[in-house]
C-alpha cells in the first residue's frame, strides 16, 4: 500500500500531467481550453471513457452558462478524481479481442471491411465516417482485404513505436487527387476554428 | 505558444486536507482496479445516463461499443501527439526567425564599425552594393531574353504571346510532369509581368459582381502540388473565376519558380480577374535564407542571376493589398494601431526592395552626386528615433530574442536597430566624410572601450543629430516620411495578430507588430471595413479566426512542416462577403501514410529538429546542468534535465513528455548528461575538424552565414575566395563577441577549401553541418511517452 509520501508525489506527478496534457490545447495561454478537445485531452491521458461517459464529464466540467470553454480550476480538480479514481479503465487486450470475435460469427479469424463498417457504424456509439475511414486505412490488410483482428490489436496494442513498418503500411485513404474534402460555410461572426 | 504551467503543492493546511482526499480516492481507485471483473467492464455499467448500456445486453452492440472506445482512445492519443509535434514545429519556427533578427543587426553593425582603411569595407561594400543604378529602360535591355536561343532539343513548353488560355494551361501540365521553363521565356514572361505590374496602384480594388464569387488563397510557399490542387476543385483563374493570391507564393518548397510563373502567366491572361498581394517573403534577402535563391540558381545556373534581379524588380512592384466592395481588406501579414490605407495608396512602393535594405532615393530628386559610384542616402529606418513608446511586452511571451544577442535589450530590437542614417559616400571613399562622421567612424574600432551595445547606440543617437544637420539630405521631414512609409510596409508584410488589446513590435519576428482586437475594431472601422482576410501563419486546419471574427488567417500550404503537419485551405467569396472555406491536404505522400504513421513522421522529424536545436546550445547545456550536479558527478535527475533544457532553449514545450523521445537511457530518474549530449548528434564532416565548440558556433549560424556567403558572391559562382571567407568570420565574430582566434579560422577556412584552389564552395560548406540523427538503438525498451 503505497504511503503518504509516496501519494503525494503520485498526486503531484498526476497534476502535472494534466496540466501539461491541458497546456497542450490552451491555444491563447488564459488557462482554457475548447470544450470540444475535453475528449482529447481526457483520453490522452490514458482514460477510456464511452461517449456517453465523457458527455456526463463535459457537463460537469462546463460553466453554468455554457461558454464554450472549460476552465483550468474546474479542469484539474474533477480530472485528478477520475485519474486517481481510475474511473475510465483501459480495456485489456483479451477482453478486445473477445469484442472482435463477438463480430466474427463465423469464426474465420478475421473480418471483411463492410462487416466491420456496418456494427462500427451502426450499433453502440456510432463512428463518423471518417473516424471509419481512418480506423480501416489502418486495419485493413492491404493483400486480403480483410481485417486480421488478432495481429491488428496485438500490433496496436502498444503503440510506442510508430516507425516500425508494417504491412498495414500501404492503404489508399482517398482515392481522389485531393483529401478529405471538408466544407464549412461559416457566418460573419461565428467561428469554426477556435479563435 | 503556451506558458508552462507547473501547479506548485505547496502544503499549506487546506492543501494537505485536500491532498488526504484525493489520497483516499487514489486508495479507492486501486481497491476497485482490483475488485472488479474486467468482463463487467465491457460498457454496461450503470450510470445515471447509461439508458443506451444498459439496453445494450445484445453482445454485438457491447462488443462495437468496446471497440469504438478502444479505438477513440487510440485516436485521441494519436491527436495529441500531432499537437504536441505541431507546437514543436511553431516554437522551432518563431525562434528560428529570431536569426533573421541578428542577420539584421549583423548588417547595422556592419555598416557602424568597419573602418575606410580596412579592406574589410570591400567586403561590405560589395554586399550592400545598389544595383539600381539604371533607369527602367536601361533595365529592360539588361533583361532582354531575345539573344537567348532556345535549342532544338529542348522538350519543355514553349510560350508564344500574348498568351492564351491553352498556352497557359499546356504550361501548367508541363510543371504537373516536373518539366522546367527555358530561361529565355522566363525572361520574356517575367519581363512582361514587370510591365504590367509598375501599371498598378499600391491597393487594388475589386468589385464583386453580381454573380462571381471570389476565390482567395493564402501562403504556397513552393508547394506547386497545393497549387495545382487549388485549381483542380476550384478550376483556373478566368473571369468567372477571380482569383486573389495573398502572398508568400516562394521560399521553402522547392518549386517556388514554377509557383510563380503560373501565377504570372494568369495574371497576364487576366489582369482583371487575378490579383496578387506581395508578402514578406517576396524579398531577395529573405530568399537568400529560405531557399528561394538557392532554387533558381539551381535550376538555372546561367540565367539565374538576371532571372533574380528581375524578380527583384517585380516583387518591389507587386501591389500590397485587396481590397473587394470596400469591405473586406485581404493583405499578407497584417496591421498596425498606425495602418492608415490612404497613406499606403500613396506611397511608392518601388522603393521598398526588401525589409533588410533601407529606402532608397530616387536618381530623378535632384540628386547631384556620381551615380556610378553608387552613392546613396541610407535613411534610418529606427522608429524608435522618433520617440515611439516602447512597452513591455503584455503578453507572456515565451521566445526570447536568441543566444546571439547578448545584452540586447528588447527595446533595442524594437527600435531596429541596425541601420543608421549615414550616407554611403562615407562607406565608400575616405573622401568627402564631415568632420565629425569622420571621428565617429575612427572612434568606432573598439578603442572607446565601450561595449558593441553601447557603441550602437551612440552612433545611432548622433546619426539622428547628424542628418539634419547634414545639408545635402534636405530637411529632416524626407526622413520622417520615409520612416513612416516604411513602417506601413513592414506592418502590412510582417504583422501578426494576438488575443490581448493593443499593438506591440513583433519581436518573434523582428518587424512588424503584435495586433490586438481593439486595433482590429478602430482601424477597420476608421476604413469602414467589415473584415479583414491575411495570411503569414500557418495554421493546422488552414484557416482560423480570430478577433470576434473581423480578422480570418488563410493558409493553402499544406503539410507545411511535414508531411500530415497541416491541411491547406482556401476561400470563397461571394457577393454576401461571407467566407466558405475549402480544406485540401496534397496527398501524393500522405496516401501511402496512415494515420499513425503520418503523425509518426512528422513527430520523428520535429525531434530531428528539436535535437539540432538541443545540439546548437550544448556549451550552454553543460553548464547548466552543472549547476545541477555541483559534485560533478556527470548524473542529474530528469526533473533538473527538464528544467536546464527549459532554461536554455528558452522553447515552451512539454519537456517532461519530450524526455522519453530525447533520452533515450535514464536508470532509476537519472542520466549521465555529458553521454547523452555525445549521442545527441553528429555532424557530418568531410575532414576532421577538432575544435568542436567552434564547431558548435559554426553551426548556431550556419543559416545567417549562408546568406551572408550569398550576398558576398554576388556573381552567384557558388565559390567565394578563402580571403572573404575570413573576413566575414571575423567580422561576425566580432559582432557575436564570441572568442575564436584567427588562427583557428584560417584553419577551418583551410580545411574547408577541399581541393585547395583558394576558394569554398559554399554547398559544400553548408553540407558539413547536416546533422545525422543518432541510431536510438539503445532505448528500444522505453516504456512509451505519454
Amino acid at each position: 500500500m503505497a504511503d503518504k509520501y509516496n501519494a503525494e508525489t503520485i498526486i503531484t506527478e498526476t497534476q502535472k500531467r494534466i496540466s501539461n496534457a491541458f497546456d497542450v490545447f490552451d491555444h491563447e495561454s488564459n488557462k482554457t481550453v475548447d470544450v470540444r478537445e475535453i475528449g482529447t485531452i481526457i483520453r490522452s491521458l490514458g482514460c477510456f471513457p464511452s461517449e456517453a461517459e465523457l458527455h456526463d464529464v463535459i457537463a460537469e466540467l462546463e460553466e453554468e452558462e455554457p461558454t464554450g470553454f472549460v476552465r483550468y480550476e474546474k479542469f484539474l480538480p474533477t480530472v485528478t478524481k477520475i485519474l486517481l479514481e481510475r474511473k475510465f479503465r483501459p480495456i485489456p487486450e483479451d477482453l478486445l479481442l473477445q469484442a472482435f470475435e463477438v463480430l466474427d460469427q463465423q469464426k474465420r479469424g478475421h473480418l471483411e471491411p463492410e462487416e466491420l463498417t456496418k456494427y462500427l457504424t451502426q450499433e453502440g456509439e456510432p463512428f463518423t465516417q471518417e473516424e471509419m475511414d481512418e480506423m480501416l486505412s489502418a486495419a485493413v490488410d492491404p493483400d486480403k482485404n480483410v481485417i486480421l483482428y488478432k495481429d491488428f490489436i496485438s500490433f496496436y496494442w502498444q503503440d510506442g513505436h510508430p516507425e516500425k513498418q508494417t504491412k498495414w503500411s500501404s492503404n489508399n485513404r482517398v482515392d481522389e487527387m485531393g483529401s478529405s474534402d471538408t466544407q464549412t460555410a461559416v457566418a460573419g461572426t461565428s467561428g469554426a476554428a477556435i479563435t | 505558444m503556451k506558458g508552462c504551467i507547473s501547479p506548485s503543492v505547496h502544503l499549506s493546511e487546506l492543501q494537505q486536507i485536500h491532498t488526504h482526499y484525493l489520497f483516499i480516492i487514489m486508495l479507492k481507485g486501486l481497491q476497485s482496479c482490483w475488485d472488479s471483473d474486467g468482463a463487467i467492464d465491457m460498457g454496461c455499467r450503470v450510470t445515471k445516463s447509461n439508458q443506451l448500456q444498459l439496453k445494450a445486453c445484445d453482445p454485438a452492440m457491447r462488443a462495437a461499443l468496446l471497440i469504438q472506445r478502444w479505438y477513440r482512445q487510440y485516436a485521441a492519443r494519436l491527436e495529441m501527439r500531432r499537437r504536441c509535434t505541431w507546437n514543436i514545429f511553431q516554437s522551432i519556427e518563431y525562434s528560428g526567425q529570431q536569426d533573421h533578427i541578428k542577420l539584421y543587426n549583423f548588417f547595422g553593425y556592419l555598416m557602424d564599425h568597419f573602418t575606410s582603411a580596412s579592406s574589410q569595407r570591400n567586403l561590405v561594400s560589395q554586399m550592400f552594393r545598389e544595383s539600381d543604378m539604371f533607369q527602367d529602360v536601361e533595365w529592360e535591355r539588361q533583361f532582354c531574353y531575345k539573344d537567348i536561343e532556345v535549342p532544338d532539343v529542348y522538350g519543355g513548353p514553349h510560350l508564344s504571346f500574348p498568351l492564351t488560355v491553352s498556352i497557359v494551361t499546356e504550361l501548367v501540365d508541363a510543371f504537373k510532369n516536373k518539366q522546367k521553363l527555358h530561361a529565355r521565356y522566363v525572361l520574356q514572361l517575367l519581363g512582361k509581368t514587370w510591365t504590367l505590374l509598375r501599371l498598378m496602384p499600391n491597393i487594388s480594388h475589386v468589385c464583386s459582381c453580381k454573380h462571381t464569387e471570389i476565390t482567395i488563397c493564402g501562403d504556397l510557399h513552393g508547394h506547386l502540388e497545393d497549387l495545382l490542387l487549388v485549381f483542380y476543385k476550384n478550376g483556373f483563374p478566368s473571369a468567372e473565376t477571380p482569383y486573389v493570391f495573398n502572398g508568400d507564393f516562394v521560399d521553402r518548397g522547392k518549386e517556388s519558380m514554377e509557383i510563380l510563373l503560373v501565377l504570372f502567366a494568369f495574371l497576364l491572361l487576366y489582369p482583371l480577374d487575378v490579383h496578387l498581394n506581395r508578402g514578406n517573403h517576396e524579398d531577395h534577402i529573405v530568399n537568400l535564407r529560405y531557399g528561394f535563391t538557392k532554387e533558381v540558381l539551381g535550376k538555372y545556373p546561367v540565367h539565374g542571376k538576371m532571372i533574380l534581379k528581375l524578380l527583384q524588380k517585380i516583387f518591389s512592384c507587386l501591389p500590397l493589398a485587396t481590397v473587394i466592395d470596400q469591405k473586406v481588406l485581404i493583405l499578407h501579414g497584417g496591421i498596425s494601431d498606425k495602418t492608415d490605407l490612404n497613406l499606403i495608396a500613396k506611397l511608392d512602393r518601388r522603393r521598398f526592395v526588401s525589409a533588410l535594405r533601407p529606402l532608397t532615393r530616387r536618381e530623378a530628386d535632384g540628386d547631384d552626386e556620381d551615380v556610378s559610384a553608387g552613392r546613396r542616402r541610407v535613411q534610418s529606418l529606427t522608429h524608435g528615433l522618433t520617440g515611439q513608446s516602447r512597452q513591455e511586452l503584455p503578453r507572456h511571451s515565451e521566445l526570447h530574442s536568441g543566444s546571439g544577442l547578448t545584452g540586447r535589450s528588447r527595446q533595442e530590437l524594437h527600435s531596429g536597430s541596425g541601420l543608421t542614417g549615414r550616407s554611403r559616400q562615407e562607406l565608400h571613399s575616405g573622401s568627402g566624410l564631415t568632420g565629425r562622421s569622420r571621428q565617429e567612424l575612427h572612434s568606432g574600432s573598439g578603442l572607446t572601450g565601450r561595449s558593441v551595445d553601447e557603441e550602437l547606440r551612440e552612433r545611432r543617437r548622433l546619426a539622428g543629430l547628424s542628418l539634419s544637420s547634414d545639408s545635402q539630405l534636405g530637411s529632416a521631414e524626407v526622413l520622417e516620411s520615409d520612416a513612416e512609409e516604411w513602417k506601413q510596409i513592414v506592418d502590412v508584410l510582417w504583422s501578426d495578430p494576438m488575443s490581448q488589446n493593443g499593438c506591440v513590435p513583433n519581436e518573434v519576428r523582428g518587424g512588424g507588430c503584435y495586433w490586438g482586437p481593439d486595433v482590429t475594431q478602430e482601424v477597420l472601422d476608421r476604413h469602414k471595413l467589415k473584415l479583414l482576410i491575411r495570411s503569414h501563419e500557418c495554421k493546422q486546419e488552414g484557416y482560423e479566426f480570430c478577433h470576434n471574427g473581423r480578422v480570418l488567417t488563410i493558409f493553402s500550404a499544406s503539410n507545411y512542416y511535414d508531411v500530415g503537419s497541416n491541411r491547406g485551405a482556401y476561400i470563397r467569396l461571394g457577393p454576401d462577403l461571407i467566407p466558405h472555406f475549402k480544406q485540401f491536404q496534397a496527398s501524393r505522400s500522405t496516401r501511402e501514410l496512415t494515420l499513425r504513421q503520418s503523425v509518426g513522421r512528422t513527430e520523428r522529424s520535429a525531434l530531428q529538429a528539436l535535437r539540432m536545436q538541443l545540439f546548437t546550445h550544448t556549451s550552454a547545456l553543460i553548464r547548466e546542468f552543472q549547476e545541477y550536479d555541483p559534485q560533478c558527478t556527470g548524473v542529474i535527475s530528469v526533473k533538473h534535465w527538464a528544467e536546464a533544457v527549459e532554461k536554455v532553449l528558452r522553447l515552451s514545450l512539454p519537456w517532461r513528455v519530450l524526455r522519453a523521445q530525447l533520452v533515450t537511457s535514464t536508470r532509476d530518474g537519472t542520466l549521465n548528461y555529458q553521454h547523452w549530449l555525445n549521442q545527441l548528434s553528429v555532424i557530418q564532416t568531410h575532414t576532421e575538424i577538432a575544435n568542436t565548440s567552434l564547431l558548435e558556433t559554426l553551426y548556431k549560424h550556419h543559416s545567417n552565414l549562408e546568406s551572408i556567403f550569398r550576398m558576398i558572391d554576388t556573381d552567384h559562382s557558388g565559390l567565394i575566395s578563402l580571403e572573404e571567407f575570413h573576413q566575414t568570420w571575423r567580422l561576425l565574430s566580432s559582432h557575436l563577441q564570441t572568442v575564436i582566434s584567427d588562427e583557428a579560422i584560417a584553419e577551418l577556412a583551410d580545411s574547408i577549401d577541399f581541393n585547395k584552389d583558394g576558394s569554398i564552395d559554399i554547398n559544400e560548406f553548408m553540407e558539413a553541418f547536416r546533422l545525422v540523427e543518432q541510431c536510438r538503438g539503445v532505448g528500444e525498451d522505453e516504456p512509451a511517452p505519454q
